[in-house]
């Protein structure tokens, strides 16, 4: 059997110890308490200190809840935040299936108890060529999955977000063509790596509905539209699951979508990203890097493929 | 009446200019906070939008004057074409600037590769040589040749609405909106066009003509 060992993650990948260990206090608490509870105004402080990955600088909590793509809520970057209180999260329940020892029906409390969530500051890069520093609270997936046992046959794990068309107004949309509910994929070590991510919290609050609340995945390496949010159902398969974008258009995404400057999507260049914020004189434009800046860490887990294949 | 429809058809075209001549300049001195977290992108897809409604307003405008019965509109013709062409010609200079960066490999690769902007972009390269003959001198000197150049504002429209519907993710009822309208311009120009021509028009085209002119 194959053991690989976790790949280390650099320094200048993580927020200073410092401050995410007076955040930790503060949001062990905060995350105990209701989702809807407010956290302390205290936190502003400690988290303006925290520098992005290579000293990039972090985009402004404004930016990062105000400006979203999640069709379920809008076409619209906008929609998400103007609609998105229109869902439901708590009670949330998670749907657990497949190939694994405890499948089953949870609480999310449940699922994510015990575990306390880590400071991850990670790019985000969407496949529309704009680009983020998000400063995220989370829980490693693979900690998350452990609880269920996958099982010798569980190759991939597929999810799937909330269908509840009377809150989501996307989902009710005319001319649409997308197949909700969206779902997404990994493949089993793709989900088990030390980088991979279930959100719960962003800028030291619990996660806002319109960035996928109560959790959502974060797959730092990966275009945006693989980080599914607003997650129901966790489901281990042996076959590769379907992904929503692949299904609604297959010549455009794929199953991997792992960042890669040299394979251009057919509607945007790859090769450079626009970090947000963005303004009208300094478009703040860079170089895209491969993995998404996340090559050393990566970049083993496909080794041997051909990338322009498996976009 | 019809002298104020000049100024109105001025006020109409360039409201949506001078909001964004607002917003620009509110933008400029205060950033992200009229046009969001990627302003560039806001500024070229809102001259984008307003191009194309100009552009299916200009194609109304000859339609509307037969079936409202108004010989006047013909005289705001011009100046809706080339309130489109304006437009759509600040669209690529905005393209241009805020999303390319006037760099001009990722332009010729975007012209080249990526279907939608090479649509646009010969809809625009369509519009130009009306916006230029669009003088009376022009008219003039091309005489009944101009009539045949200046349809290939129906190209352009076409053009631009495949530009739109190839650039759409999701959530296609904007681009059939539009559609729906451009079809029943031209429906009604087909209807026009086989009523000019007697009964020698196919039968398709005389149950169209009947059909918007109301039966009889």
């Amino acid at each position: 059997m194959l053991i690989r060992r976790p790949p280390k993650i650099p320094s200048s990948e993580i927020t200073p110890e410092s401050v995410f260990r007076a955040r930790r206090r503060l949001l062990g608490a905060a995350l105990a308490v209701p989702a809807a509870l407010a956290v302390p105004a205290a936190l502003a402080g400690a988290r303006a200190a925290a520098a992005g990955p290579d000293g990039e600088a972090v985009t402004p909590e404004d930016i990062v809840t105000s400006y979203n793509n999640f069709y379920e809520f809008g076409m619209d970057k906008g929609d998400p935040a103007r609609y998105a209180g229109e869902m439901t999260v708590d009670p949330w329940s998670v749907e657990v299936g497949g190939e694994c020892g405890k499948p089953g029906s949870y609480a999310f409390e449940d699922v994510i108890a015990g575990f306390t969530p880590e400071d991850r500051v990670y790019r985000f890069r969407c496949v529309e060529a704009w680009s983020m520093v998000v400063p995220w609270l989370g829980i490693p997936l693979k900690d998350i999955l452990g609880r269920f046992e996958p099982n010798g046959n569980a190759r991939f794990v597929e999810f799937t977000t909330l269908y509840r068309p009377s809150e989501m107004r996307g989902q009710r949309a005319l001319f649409g063509s997308i197949d909700w509910p969206y779902v997404e994929g990994l493949r089993m070590d793709e989900a088990m790596h030390p980088l991979t991510l279930m959100a719960v919290g962003v800028y030291g609050k619990p996660l806002p509905n319109q960035n996928g609340a109560p959790w959502r995945l974060v797959v730092p390496w990966k275009y945006g539209f693989k980080s599914i949010k607003s997650v129901v159902k966790i489901r281990f398969t042996g076959s590769q699951p379907k992904n929503t974008w692949n299904l609604t258009a297959p010549r455009e995404y794929g199953f991997f979508a792992n960042v890669n400057p040299n394979v251009d999507h057919p509607r945007w260049s790859q090769a450079t990203e626009r970090r947000l914020p963005s303004s009208l004189f300094n478009p703040n434009r860079r170089e895209t890097l491969m993995f998404n800046g996340y090559a050393e860490e990566v970049g083993g887990l496909y080794a041997g493929m051909d990338l322009r294949r498996h976009f | 009446m019809s002298r104020f429809l000049k100024p109105v058809v001025w006020l109409i075209c360039g409201a949506p200019l001078v909001w964004l001549g607002y917003a620009v300049s509110v933008e400029v001195r205060h950033p992200g906070a009229a046009l969001g977290a990627d302003p560039g992108e806001a500024v070229v897809l809102y001259l984008g939008e307003w191009g194309l409604r100009m552009l299916l307003l200009a194609l109304a405008v000859t339609p509307l004057r037969r079936r409202l019965r108004w010989p006047e509109l013909a005289r705001v013709r011009r100046l809706v074409g080339l309130f489109a062409f304006a437009y759509l010609s600040l669209h690529f200079v905005a393209y241009l600037g805020f999303l390319a960066e006037f760099d001009w490999s990722l332009v010729v690769e975007d012209l080249g590769e990526r279907t939608y902007i090479t649509a646009g972009a010969l809809a625009l390269l369509a519009l130009l040589p009306l916006a230029v003959t669009s003088t009376r001198g022009w008219q003039r000197r091309l005489g009944r040749r101009w009539r045949a150049l200046h349809r290939l504002v129906f190209a352009a429209a076409a053009l631009g609405l495949l530009h739109l519907l190839w650039l759409t993710k999701d959530g296609y009822g904007e681009v059939l909106a539009y559609l729906v309208i451009f079809l029943v311009l031209m429906l009604e120009r087909l209807s026009h066009w086989s009523r000019q021509h007697g009964r020698s028009g196919p039968t398709i085209l005389r149950a169209v003509q009947r059909g918007l002119s109301g039966g009889s």
